[in-house]
């Protein structure tokens, strides 16, 4: 049977040209350095981050919350910056990867990440140690459930968790035997 | 072989430094002074034609630097190539240009591209384009697609039909004839999206005076890229550089050849500035290769006593809408072959249709062939066994290829390396307690607790390949590998590998490979791979070549070193070649071991090449280049054991174990291997429990987003208990075998067989994958079990 052709009328029709964006000015700490800058209103804080100030250790895995490549703390809290505007962060403080390590030395999730081969590709990592950074300080003795539950808003596709999950457990253990000593 | 710590280590990776401090450079990260942005516009129809585009309004969007439709490009770029001509298989290949000319065939297919000062902006533009397309009829299921009356892509494909490959060994007919029991089935193995977490992308520029353009790209292998793209752009292959910087995962998705990084290297030639694009995740998957989707009619003949004598294979392989560069192939040669598993089957065929749909092209994801045949293998053996009453893991023992029959060739043809498949079992089920389990199963079964068992033994091929095997297959390059090993003047190593390892740490195991080898230390080597303006043309990483071959050029080119260094050696300590010894990086003299030469002292003797220096005549350095042709595939195996519980209500799967028992002959460091099996065993079980790549009948695909197409998360997966034996390849020069898709291509099976064995005694013999808590409770409801 012959079918009917379908064209298509609704498509070709253009949207409205985009408004001719304002550029708002914001104040920005990250990793303990202060930034002001002026971004389009609708820039994403994760393309602030990696474009404007150039720290490309966050990363963009999708852009619409699922993977958790570019988790990043934003005033204490553990957040997705693909889902957060720049404008947004305007007078926050945000820790990135980049901002882990203090004075040459390796953050306790960062060296268990090594040890315990907690990364194939890389590319989840940040995110991924950020979460786990921001899980311990949550609840500083997890449980393995407690870490599987804590690192579920981040994929990985490499390493099937397992390594991840050891390494932020040994993590844990290595942060709460440095309080003891603190004591 | 020296006996050293380091071979054998579980070595901390020296990727990770860079990687857990954000200093990781993947192809996102490159910024380019001047560089711009592209984004494609893609079908939003599955089919349609392509009446007209205007890009006028576009081009007006401030900060657009230019848009092209494919019309522009028709004579510009040349198509995308396929590199995979299966012989004897009328393979038809239809022209694939990087933009769609005047029809798209796919929702995601590109018809115009976008060039701006910023990614937003060209996004911008992106919607000021006006395409008026005419929408035909849809395809996207390849047994819809053979039908008569189906819509066809193609004037010169008739009935959509690329291919039509078979083979065979032994006599069939015969053993059908004479089978006691004939089990027969339609296996779905389910179409998969690879989902590496970095999508795909490319940065290029042109320097105008000296005519060289440098491609970033996302990439596996860089220098087939590169041998590609030059076909493509028509930018000679000495001027064109393919860098791979760090790759965020590929899972075979980064192999291939797509029209974006071509449209992305001719647009920073055309323009005189860099250009950069990054697939968003929508766009990855709508458009990048997806996976498996295979619907496999059949049937396996055997005696009542549980001897299989013949298995036969009719599957119709959905290709999507072009054939992707390695397609052909993986459907078949790398399916068909494979059908014998770890078993004695006297007689085995298949043929395979392979079929075009307005999907999205279908190519290697991780394990490409295997693990659909493991699948057929392994579900086959499982029906059998229920069927005869008899232990699943019986039946496998009882066709298993014994130890002593390696080599050992299988009907397809191949010629299986080494193995010990009962080893492995055993071991297997010692770990995971198996008669505990079914004495337990049949327990809590009369309470009315689901559980199930699954046992999957696999066999892989890896390390590919011999070159005149993979080209009489019809593969477009043969499959070596290239090492260069430079011993500098202070005895510090530089490795240059074809291989371009992207998670798997080869810059680790590689290093572990050149300190035993030369006796250096572990922090005196570097690895450099991914740049083909630094390394010999390499063939890449993918079908777990990576540490066989290129590990194997690398130890070589380490051998020829160690040659030539004992002729200096001798020549420095004054005694006869033979009666040099070599231990820990040491020359010495048999019978006076305190006059010794270290690699350090005779590399510098050799630069500095004077009198008492280096023997005369002999050419100066301490280097070597090696081409490793392997020649023989590598065939690691194992056992897999799942046991899972099914909730009687929901219908929801609890794997409570998961034990995997692998043997990838030597390993150069456990920690690794641990960490490809664990995460290939997720992939694997993702496509036995959740993973599904869904079209709708108009071609829309419904799981491109994150929140539809569903990987596992660290909450949705247990803990893997890894084990293993070892039995070296007795063909390659350091015995190993391979393990970067052995999860793949053993784990589906296991968690699918424990499924229905947790149902069998309600009559369930097959679940087509994934098993969906939904699906197995229609099951469950049919049976009466679930309300």
């Amino acid at each position: 049977m012959p079918r009917k052709k379908r064209v298509d009328r609704r498509k070709p029709r253009a949207k409205a040209a985009p408004p001719t964006a304002q550029l708002a000015k914001i104040n920005v700490k990250v990793n303990g350095v202060q930034y002001s800058a002026e971004v389009e209103p609708r820039m994403l804080l994760v393309h602030f981050i990696r474009d404007v100030l150039g720290l490309t250790g966050t990363h963009v895995g999708c852009d619409t919350g699922n993977c958790g490549a570019c988790t990043v703390i934003m005033d204490g809290k553990s957040v997705k910056s693909c889902n957060i505007f720049a404008v947004q962060a305007d007078g926050a403080e945000i820790l990135t990867v980049e901002g882990l390590a203090r004075d040459g030395e390796l953050h306790p999730v960062q060296q268990a990440f090594w040890e315990h081969h907690g990364l194939q590709c890389g590319f989840c990592t940040p995110g991924m140690l950020m979460q786990a950074y921001w899980l311990l300080t949550q609840n500083p003795s997890p449980t393995e459930e407690d870490v599987r539950r804590g690192l579920s808003g981040n994929l990985c596709r490499c390493t099937g968790y397992q390594k991840i999950v050891e390494a932020v457990l040994a993590a844990a253990e290595q942060m709460r035997g440095q309080q003891q000593e603190v004591r | 072989m020296a006996v050293s710590a380091i071979f054998g280590a579980r070595v901390k990776r020296r990727e990770d430094p860079r990687m857990i401090t954000g200093q990781g450079r993947y192809t996102d990260d490159i910024k380019l002074s001047g560089m711009v942005y592209a984004m494609f516009l893609r079908s939003p129809y599955a089919h349609a034609k392509i009446v007209s585009i205007n890009v006028e309004k576009a081009r007006k969007v401030p900060g657009v630097i230019a848009v092209y439709t494919g019309k522009d490009l028709e004579n510009k770029l040349g198509p995308v190539p396929c590199a995979w001509a299966i012989p004897n298989a009328d393979l038809k290949v239809p022209k694939y240009m990087p933009l769609a000319v005047d029809r798209v065939r796919y929702v995601g297919d590109p018809v115009a591209v976008v060039v701006a000062e910023s990614p937003y902006v060209a996004r911008d533009a992106l919607e000021q384009i006006e395409v008026e397309y005419e929408r035909l009829p849809a395809v996207v299921n390849q047994e819809e697609a053979v039908k008569p009356e189906a819509p066809q892509l193609y004037d010169d494909v008739p009935n959509n039909i690329a291919f039509h490959w078979s083979i065979s060994g032994g006599d069939v007919e015969k053993a059908f004839a004479e089978a006691e029991v004939v089990i027969k089935q339609r296996i779905i193995n389910n179409r998969l999206q690879p989902t590496a977490i970095e999508t795909r992308g490319a940065v290029a520029q042109y320097n105008q005076a000296t005519g060289e353009l440098t491609v970033w790209m996302t990439s596996q292998n860089p220098h087939i890229h590169r041998l590609l793209l030059a076909g493509i752009v028509g930018v000679p292959e000495h001027k064109l550089r393919v860098v791979a910087p760090d790759v965020g995962g590929g899972f075979g998705s980064k192999i291939h050849c797509y029209g974006g990084e071509a449209v992305v290297a001719f647009l920073a030639k055309e323009l005189g500035r860099p250009v950069k694009w990054m697939e968003d995740r929508r766009e990855n998957y709508l458009a990048t290769i997806h996976g498996r989707d295979h619907i496999q009619y059949v049937e396996l003949a055997a005696k009542r006593d549980g001897t299989i004598l013949g298995l036969r294979v009719k599957a119709y392989a959905n290709l999507g809408a072009y054939l992707s560069t390695a397609s052909p192939g993986i459907p078949t040669i790398l399916l068909g072959t494979m059908l014998s598993g770890c078993y004695k089957i006297p007689a085995i065929s298949c043929e395979v249709y392979g079929v075009l749909t307005n999907t999205a092209p279908v190519d290697a994801y991780r394990g490409a062939g295997r693990p659909e045949a493991s699948f057929i293998v392994e579900r086959m053996v499982d029906i059998l066994a229920h069927e005869l009453g008899m232990d699943p893991a019986e039946v496998r023992r009882k066709n298993f290829i014994p130890p002593d029959a390696f080599p050992y060739t299988v009907a397809t043809g191949l010629q299986y390396d080494s193995g010990n498949y009962e080893a492995a079992l055993n071991k297997a089920l010692e770990l995971v307690g198996y008669q505990q389990l079914r004495e337990e199963q049949k327990r809590l079964r009369e309470q009315g607790r689901l559980i199930g068992i699954g046992i999957s033994s696999y066999v892989e091929i890896c390390g590919l390949g011999p070159s005149r095997v993979v080209r009489a297959t019809g593969f477009g390059l043969g499959l070596w590998e290239s090492a260069v090993v430079r011993v500098h003047p202070t005895g510090k190593v530089t490795v240059y590998t074809g291989g371009h390892p992207h998670g798997q740490g080869e810059e680790t195991t590689f290093a572990q490979i050149v300190a035993e080898e030369l006796g250096v230390p572990f922090e005196d080597v570097e690895v450099v791979h991914g740049d083909t303006a630094m390394i010999p043309f390499g063939t890449g990483t993918y079908g777990s070549r990576t540490t066989p071959v290129a590990g194997g050029a690398i130890a070589i080119a380490c051998r020829r070193i160690k040659e030539k260094a004992k002729k200096i050696a001798a020549y420095l300590l004054e005694a006869s070649e033979e009666d040099i010894e070599f231990e820990r990086g040491k020359f010495y003299v048999k019978d006076a071991p305190e006059r010794a030469k270290t690699i350090a002292e005779i590399a510098l003797s050799s630069y500095l090449a004077g009198e008492g220096e280096l023997p005369a005549g002999m050419e100066p350095g301490l280097e070597s280049t090696a081409f490793y042709d392997p020649e023989n595939f590598t065939f690691p195996f194992g056992t897999h054991v799942c046991v899972v519980e099914v909730d009687p209500e929901t219908g929801e799967v609890h794997v409570k174990r998961y034990v995997a028992v692998d043997d990838c002959g030597r390993q150069i460091n456990p920690m690794i291997v641990e960490g490809q099996v664990q995460g290939g065993v997720v992939q694997g079980m993702a496509q036995a429990l959740w993973e599904e790549a869904v079209y709708d009948k108009d071609g829309n695909l419904l799981t491109a987003t994150l929140s539809d197409y569903a990987v596992p998360t660290s909450a949705d997966v247990p803990r893997i208990e890894t084990s293993s034996t070892e039995t070296p390849s007795p063909h390659n020069p350091l015995g190993v075998k391979g393990v970067g898709e052995t999860g793949t291509i053993a784990a589906t099976q296991a968690v699918v067989n424990a499924v229905v064995d947790a149902l069998a005694h309600l009559g369930v013999r097959h679940i087509d994958p994934p098993l969906k808590a939904e699906t197995v409770w229609r099951i469950l409801k049919e049976k009466g079990i679930a309300k």
